[in-house]
């Protein structure tokens, strides 16, 4: 079975820029679902707002485009409601960690059987361009023409202490990682968190020196290395990648499901 | 054999019991004066029926939660008060534009902002009307005692099934903390509308969004054989995002008409003596237990007074109200704010300037003292 079978060809051509790398993420989690061999009427897709909730649109599988940022509480309902689905939850770093950031901890913090997955490539790209969270110091962006004076945001470390019980982080350049990170994040049992950076060549690149997307992958080679490994000693940022957390904790409906019973249903 | 049950309960556990009556499977909340007891008393009730209670993390996470949950099968509900329905509204505009059925409890209390969280209010009306941005139809309903508060809310499941909508019960802090008597109905009792769900088979394409003659749209649980997409965006049959003219205009007309068109069907009001009433006060909620209180009382000195209570307030029923006000000279609204359904009378009655105010906004219940005061103001007789 190919995985464009899980694809909604009658809604494309899709809505991304050229170079933009929301297409790898989608790739590599199709990959991780057709590996998984997950029935599609079993999978809810639950996004939020911005060029990656868009992705929703495009997968053949229950989908709901919510509001900006409260993905996860839409996807909390559905999945309380019916544990037994699937839920993967695509968002963007602005809708997870800026608007939605309320909703992220506490989702972790429940240990939620629900799979976030947050695309980041550092920039509010539907809007045009302005910095979010993670976009991190001494960078450009429209709404930050003089350079971002606030540090971003470490995903792993605000997942771990938030309470989920599977993080990881990965890039599109490491799609093949990323896959396999895909595919046990899907599994787990619990709240999961993996982190994608990923590129925006059209305002991310274009504003801080890197307008091609070649280039951007490049970097995500250059200035990552596998937890575990030394970094490379380099001018600029090194980020960690691999797996960070992988615990087997109670989830969420699991212990709902338990109350349930101490009470005595009548 | 009878099986109602007679109790003695506060709103707030008339509004659960109902709530439960009706079918509910799911609640998400937050915790809020003076709307709390709802919450609590799901919390110890809803579980023991199978059902699903949660406690999100703001009121946005509890109306998005029931959203979610509702797009399974569930009927769901969600309560609150002024601040946190300010929260909700976004999410209301979503459940209008992605037409799923859910029913939102706002306890009113004062406003604005944090206002006077333990004391009455009727300040909600309009934001319960045009909270949410952009053009849409809602449904709001209201109730003065107990005994309305348990109909009102199975009423509000059903209106919310049958024309897939949010729907909004503005209920008040005296009703609500107040403890009167409530017969408990036997199931059964009261009719229950259940979800329409498709008849097209798996294989077959369903769409979601294409309505039926009679306009109304079956559904399809997630987790069924049917996939398809839902989007706050403006949408073809098929829930794609879609910025065609003709879709777009043919989507908002369908969301507004099909509530508006059958404001008839939908609005329920209660009529005391307008056959030969000269002055008609029109009120709803814990205002129009004062109001009754004073009809009576002017009647029996004689007065041609008569009285509507309003039990839906949107879609306002201004067709009906035309009709039953044309005879009157005084036409009197009493409500607790500063002046929010008296517009929409004037707008909708043959002489406006025959519509007069009679409000209190400081927090305390309006009185029949104070509604005879003004009354004796409109009709020339002094103070």
């Amino acid at each position: 079975m190919s995985i464009t079978t899980y694809l909604r060809k009658r809604f494309m051509p899709h809505i991304w820029c050229a170079g933009c790398g929301n297409g790898i993420v989608l790739n590599s989690l199709l990959r991780a679902v057709e590996k998984l061999n997950l029935d599609r009427n079993n999978i809810v897709m639950v996004s939020g707002i911005g060029c990656s909730s868009r992705m929703q649109g495009y997968v053949d599988f229950h989908t709901l485009h919510t509001i900006h940022g409260r993905a996860l509480a839409f996807a909390t309902g559905v999945k309380l409601a019916r544990p037994e689905l699937d839920i993967i939850v695509p968002m963007g770093d602005g809708d997870a960690l800026a608007i939605g950031g309320n909703h992220f901890i506490h989702a972790a913090r429940r240990n939620i059987n629900l799979t976030a997955i947050i695309l980041n490539n550092r920039i509010y790209g539907m809007t045009g361009g302005q910095y979010s969270p993670m976009t991190g110091m001494d960078k450009f962006a429209t709404t930050a023409p003089y350079g971002t004076i606030v540090p971003s945001f470490d995903t792993v470390e605000l997942a771990k202490a938030a309470g989920a019980s599977f993080v990881a982080r990965s890039t599109v350049y490491h799609v093949l990682h990323l896959t396999n990170l895909l595919e046990k994040a899907i599994k787990h049992k619990g709240f999961t968190v993996v982190e994608v950076l990923t590129q925006c060549p059209t305002y991310y690149g274009r504003k801080n020196g890197m307008p091609e997307a070649p280039e951007m992958m490049q970097w995500f080679k250059d200035h990552t290395f596998q937890r575990g490994t030394e970094p490379k000693k380099i001018e600029g940022e090194m980020i960690e990648i691999g797996l960070f957390v992988e615990e087997q904790r109670e989830e969420y409906c699991e212990r709902y499901e338990k109350s349930l019973q101490k009470v005595g249903k009548v | 054999m009878n099986n109602s049950e007679v109790k003695l309960l506060q709103g707030n556990e008339v509004c659960a019991e109902a709530a439960i009556y009706a079918g509910l499977e799911f609640f998400a909340g937050y915790p809020i004066t003076p709307s709390t007891e709802i919450a609590e008393t799901l919390s110890y009730k809803l579980p023991k029926k199978g059902g699903r209670f949660i406690q999100m993390e703001d009121e946005i996470g509890s109306i998005c939660a029931i959203i979610g949950a509702s797009l399974t099968g569930k009927k769901v509900m969600t309560a609150t008060s002024g601040p946190g329905f300010s929260l909700m509204q976004e999410a209301i505009g979503y459940a209008i534009m992605t037409e799923i059925p859910c029913v939102i409890v706002n306890v009113q209390r004062g406003g604005p902002s944090t206002g006077l969280p333990t004391r009455v209010s009727q300040g909600d009306v309009m934001q319960a009307r045009w909270g949410t941005h952009g053009d849409h139809a809602i449904i709001a309903l209201t109730a003065s005692n107990h005994q309305d508060i348990f109909t009102t809310t199975v009423e509000a499941f059903n209106l919310a099934e049958t024309y897939r909508t949010p729907v909004i019960l503005l209920y008040d802090e005296v009703l609500a903390h107040m403890r009167e008597q409530v017969v408990i109905p036997e199931p059964g009792e009261i009719p229950l509308v259940e979800r329409l769900i498709t008849s097209v088979p798996k294989g077959t394409d369903y769409h979601p969004y294409f309505p039926r003659e009679d306009g109304r749209l079956p559904m399809s649980d997630f987790g069924g054989v049917h996939r398809y997409n839902v989007t706050g965006l403006y949408h073809d049959m098929w829930g794609f995002p879609s910025d065609n003219p003709e879709i777009t205009n043919e989507l908002i007309h369908h969301l507004v008409h099909k509530i508006e068109n059958r404001t008839i069907n939908i609005t329920r009001m209660k009529e005391y003596y307008l056959e030969d009433a000269e002055t008609i006060l029109i009120s709803y909620g814990a205002s129009a237990r004062s109001a009754i209180h004073i009809m009576e009382d002017r009647r029996a000195v004689g007065m041609s007074i008569g009285m509507i209570e309003l039990q839906t307030l949107w879609p306002f029923p201004e067709a009906e109200i035309r009709k039953k006000c044309a005879k009157a000279k005084y036409i009197v609204v009493v409500e607790m704010n500063m002046g929010q359904i008296v517009h929409q009378v004037k707008a909708c009655v043959d002489h406006p300037g025959w519509v007069y105010l009679v409000n209190r906004v400081d927090g305390n219940l309006i009185t029949p003292v104070d509604i005879k005061r003004i009354l004796r103001i409109i009709q020339g007789k002094g103070i």
